[in-house]
């Protein structure tokens, strides 16, 4: 049995996974159950982040993954932004980087700049 | 050749050069640190002395009365923060009120004017917030409190305009020859001069024993203070003292210049001068006595802690001589130093004409100093000097209300800050109750501006304070 | 001119009462924000996990912002950057100062107060030690770190485990730095517990409950290592306890404060126990006219309650502009009871209540499943609440129906216990 705090939504929910059975317990919502499911199978996480841009007000821009990446590769994706360079402007939801890492998921502004 | 090599430049060393920068003569400073003011100086009690603590017939209580009674209209001339607040000595036992005796006459040989010894009834119309266990006081109505470091940078600032060089992160390493042919070695260059005066707080027996014999010892002594929020600023109208006992004048309460409470300090001694270090029990020490003078001080409105040194020495008194031709010691300047500064300047300048200096007066120096202080102009006023000069329109600085206009004026000023502690002392930015978490980043960005300097050089405060690494995402760069 | 509403700060309380005031047609409506755009902290903010409760998605702290920015555009509401407010007085005068145009003073019909808070710096916890540089509080790291893309750490210490040194130890890993640990003094984080999570566990940072900083050195002018210690029971450090680690960082996250000088300096009156303006049901202060909500108030953990509450004034505001709804009116008070350390708001005036009465609170201590319980002056129970367990790190809120505040004999209070 795993235990683990969902990070869905700020209530944090305390879970307990069976890992050979998958079943989750102490969840509040079925959000909660595919979290405590995904958590033992494939982990993922939301990269949040910065890029380097120029021409705008500041010389960083806020950035994110598309969906969620899996939490083992945040270290390298924030590794592969690194040479990236924006051209102010771009539009929140702009690429910024395109199927980081070969995982099919992007990289993209979130902000106006 | 210089005429005059000041090796220092705290509050004492700035005296000297400003009390000889009225003269025809040329003056070097010598500082160690990156900027001047920078160590007893920046951190003490801040306190304008009466002068009722020295031993009468001493050089501390001559100098002491007379710093006191100069402060009022010096500090108005060169536009530096000071309030004639007053001071009370509280006694809380029979013991107390004998020794607060004892400084009444000590008071009056040392010719303190205006002291009083007052009942329990008056000190709590005086002092409302005092505590009930105080039974008497002595009152000084002439001691007041003063920006420490503002006074020091005013009269470097006006030495400066009047031809004084000035030459930071410059520490002395070496010197040689005697009366009429000094060469004082620093950063490898050599400097010469007729005379030199050793101003070099905690360091000046180090800088005595390059030219005489081991004369005197520097006792360092570390005291920790809490600086509290201008919401705990009127608790203390006066400086509230207690009686004085082996370890120093003991824990005070006061308000500051800028509307918040000081409390401290403790007094520990040191091996390590240049360790400046707040410890948990120092602080807990402090708390303890500042009750006991003032019991509803809420010590959760801190803002900041801080430590202070204190050059201390093995004698009772300054040391204040020529221990070879030409070299004069202004050494072991302990509390009341700040007070007595202008005195001692005075005083040294005084000593060199005797040695053979000679003083001949300036046909105009300069001898005023006016700052722009954005919050305390009127509307109208404000709004001149927005339409001369915009950058004065533009808050920085939220908790004092200190504007960019303000800011580089004092990147700008004689001279000029290399840290953002540096513009804080000059400018008063971060000096609230954010300490600087708001304006750090945006103060760092203008100083970088002014001095046409990265990022990555700027520093906070003294050698190798760097804030900032390296930048982010350094890989892309084209 | 006078406006009907100005609005003093353009984070996401200002955004969010100037738009619900517009909504119920007040049209004359500044927001008048220090910084150079509108967002407020939320700008630096660029992590994920704002407006799950508000827009039902997971958004940054830039797109939370846009949300609300976007919709400026088809307002007349105005927009004034770059502009500090300097006081504000009683007849709702407010002077300011910027760059561009001087000093002004405009007058309004109403006023929001939306300034957010600060974080206490080193000096508020008197950490002892030396001071060099390399203490940061966290949010000035974030603002080094995200916005200006410079780095200021290598090797970190975090003190409090609030949430933004929460959040701030999982960027610091992310842009290279080696993150140490992170300190919490009490026996619990005062951060949420998915944060925990997500920013310490998945990078195997160690949290240390029941332990402080007890001595901070420096070499050449920098941090050179932190002490942490064990606490006991009385938050006393327990000597022999003691750990050091070399670091050139140490970063606070020890509690925010509403930064209420302006507040303050017109009188309006500030409770003590949230350093923030006493607000009645519709969030308007002791000072007529003059409304108050987000951080400014009390300290909030989710933005999305903050533009609730926002919204909820911004509407107060507009009602009183609109209907000079202004009569003095008897309030009951609402106060702490076992285990709450405050309410807000902690005044209602029931013959102004429409419908129910949201309460935000925080319990003092740590509880299992727990009981709630709103009881007036009587001793009379007016009514209760169950939770499976509360955190002080974790602001609680119940909906009073208008029917509890006309039952209720004197002032109400609330309070929580295990059941």
């Amino acid at each position: 049995m795993a235990e683990m705090i969902c990070i869905v939504c700020p209530r944090g929910c305390r879970l307990t996974v069976d890992e050979a059975s998958g079943a989750v317990t102490g969840n509040s919502c079925p959000r909660g159950e595919a979290y405590g499911r995904s958590e033992i199978l494939d982990p993922r996480r939301v990269y949040t982040g910065t890029v380097r841009i120029t021409g705008a007000s500041l010389p960083r821009g806020p950035v994110k993954s598309s969906a969620p990446i899996k939490t083992p590769l945040l270290m390298d994706v924030s590794r592969e932004i690194e040479s990236v360079t924006l051209i102010s402007p771009v539009r929140r939801g702009d690429a910024a980087l395109k199927n980081v890492l070969g995982t099919g998921i992007d990289i993209v502004v979130t902000r106006d700049m | 050749m210089y005429d005059v090599i000041i090796v220092g430049c705290g509050i004492t060393g700035a005296a000297a050069a400003f009390a000889l920068s009225r003269y025809k003569l040329s003056v070097l400073v010598l500082e160690k640190e990156n900027d001047i003011a920078i160590g007893a100086t920046r951190a003490n009690s801040a306190i304008i002395h009466a002068g009722y603590d020295p031993e009468p017939g001493t050089l501390m209580a001559r100098l002491n009365v007379r710093g006191c009674e100069m402060a009022a209209e010096l500090c108005a001339q060169l536009d530096v923060p000071y309030k004639n607040c007053g001071s009370l000595v509280l006694a809380f036992d029979d013991n107390d009120v004998k020794s607060i005796r004892a400084l009444y006459e000590r008071g009056v040989q040392n010719g303190v004017k205006r002291l009083e010894l007052i009942d329990s009834r008056r000190l709590r119309e005086l002092e409302p917030c005092v505590s009930d266990k105080a039974v008497a006081a002595l009152y000084a109505p002439t001691s007041g409190i003063v920006n420490p470091w503002e006074y020091a940078l005013a009269m470097a600032e006006v030495a400066a305009l009047n031809g004084v060089k000035f030459l930071l992160s410059h520490p002395v390493t070496y010197i040689t020859g005697q009366l009429g042919g000094f060469t004082v070695t620093s950063c490898g260059e050599q400097f010469n001069a007729r005379y030199v005066v050793n101003a070099a707080g905690v360091d000046s027996a180090a800088v005595h024993e390059m030219v005489a014999e081991k004369a005197f010892t520097i006792k360092p002594s570390r005291g920790d203070y809490f600086l509290l929020d201008k919401s705990e600023g009127s608790r203390a109208k006066h400086t509230l003292f207690q009686c004085p006992g082996p370890a120093g004048k003991g824990v005070l309460v006061s308000p500051t210049v800028h509307g918040n409470l000081l409390a401290g300090p403790n007094a520990v001694s040191c091996l390590d001068a240049h360790r400046v270090n707040t410890t948990a029990e120092g602080l807990a020490f402090v708390k303890t006595h500042a009750l006991k003078s003032v019991p509803g001080i809420n010590f959760r409105d801190t803002i900041r802690s801080f430590a202070g040194m204190r050059a201390n020495s093995d004698r009772n008194d300054f040391i204040i001589g020529f221990p070879v031709p030409g070299f004069l010691d202004l050494a072991g300047i302990k509390s009341p130093g700040l007070t007595c500064a202008p005195a001692t300047g005075e005083y040294a300048a005084g000593l060199l004409e005797q040695h053979g200096l000679e003083l001949v007066k300036k046909d105009s120096p300069v001898t005023a100093r006016r700052k722009i202080r954005f919050k305390e102009l009127s509307i109208p006023e404000k709004q001149r000097l927005i339409s001369e000069n915009p950058l004065y329109g533009r808050v920085i600085c939220r908790c004092e209300t200190i504007t960019e206009g303000e800011i580089v004026e004092a990147c700008h000023s004689p001279i000029p800050p290399v840290s953002v502690d540096g513009i804080k002392r000059r400018a008063g930015t971060g000096m609230g109750r954010c300490q600087g978490g708001f304006c750090g980043p945006r103060v760092l960005e203008i100083l970088c501006r002014e001095r046409g300097i990265s990022p990555l050089e700027a520093l906070k405060d003294g050698e190798g304070s760097v804030i900032l690494f390296n930048e982010t995402k350094a890989g892309g760069r084209a | 001119m006078n406006w009907e509403l100005i609005v003093i700060g353009a984070g996401p309380a200002g955004l969010a009462a100037a738009l619900a005031a517009y909504d119920k047609g007040l049209r004359k409506i500044a927001i008048i924000e220090r910084d150079r755009y509108a967002g407020g902290i939320l700008n630096q903010c660029i992590h994920n996990g704002f407006g799950l409760h508000r827009f039902k998605e997971e958004l940054t702290g830039p797109e939370y912002a846009l949300k609300f920015i976007d919709r400026l555009r088809d307002t007349t509401i105005e927009l004034i950057c770059d502009t500090m407010v300097l006081h504000i007085t009683p007849d709702r005068q407010v002077h300011t100062v910027s760059a561009e145009k001087g000093y002004q003073v405009y007058s309004a019909s109403s006023i929001f107060l939306a300034m957010g808070c600060r974080e206490r710096p080193r000096g508020a916890i008197s950490i002892p030690g030396d001071r060099p540089a390399g203490v940061f509080t966290a949010g000035t790291a974030q603002r080094y770190i995200n916005l200006e893309g410079y780095m200021c750490a290598k090797r970190v210490v975090i003190l409090g485990s609030g949430d933004i040194g929460l959040i701030m130890a999982r960027r610091l890993t992310l842009e290279g730095a080696k993150v140490l640990c992170c300190v919490e003094i009490m026996p619990h984080s005062s951060g949420l517990a998915r944060n925990i999570a997500q920013c310490l566990k998945d990078f195997d940072i160690p949290l240390y409950l029941n332990h402080t900083v007890t001595d901070v050195t420096a070499a050449n002018g920098r941090v050179s290592s932190v002490t942490v210690s064990r606490v006991d029971a009385n938050r006393a450090p327990i000597p022999g306890t003691e750990m050091v680690f070399d670091c050139d960082t140490l970063l606070l996250s020890v509690g925010l404060i509403p930064e209420n000088e302006l507040s303050r300096e017109a009188g309006i009156e500030i409770d003590p126990r949230t350093n923030g303006p006493f607000v009645y049901e519709n969030m308007e202060t002791s000072m007529k006219g003059v409304f108050a909500g987000g951080n400014v108030v009390h300290v909030h953990d989710l933005v999305d309650y903050v533009s609730e509450e926002s919204a909820k004034a911004g509407e107060g505001a507009a009602r009183f502009v609109s209907s000079a709804e202004n009569a003095d009116e008897a309030y009951i008070r609402m106060l702490n009871g076992d285990n709450v350390s405050y309410t807000v708001p902690q005044r209602i005036r029931p013959g102004r209540l429409e419908g129910s009465v949201k309460l935000f609170f925080r319990v003092r201590s740590k509880l299992g499943a727990s009981v709630i319980k709103v009881s007036d002056a009587s001793g009379q129970e007016l009514a209760s609440f169950k939770r499976l367990s509360m955190s002080p790190g974790e602001m609680e809120n119940i909906f009073l129906p208008k029917e509890v505040f006309q039952k209720a004999r004197g002032d109400i209070s609330v309070s929580a216990s295990e059941a």
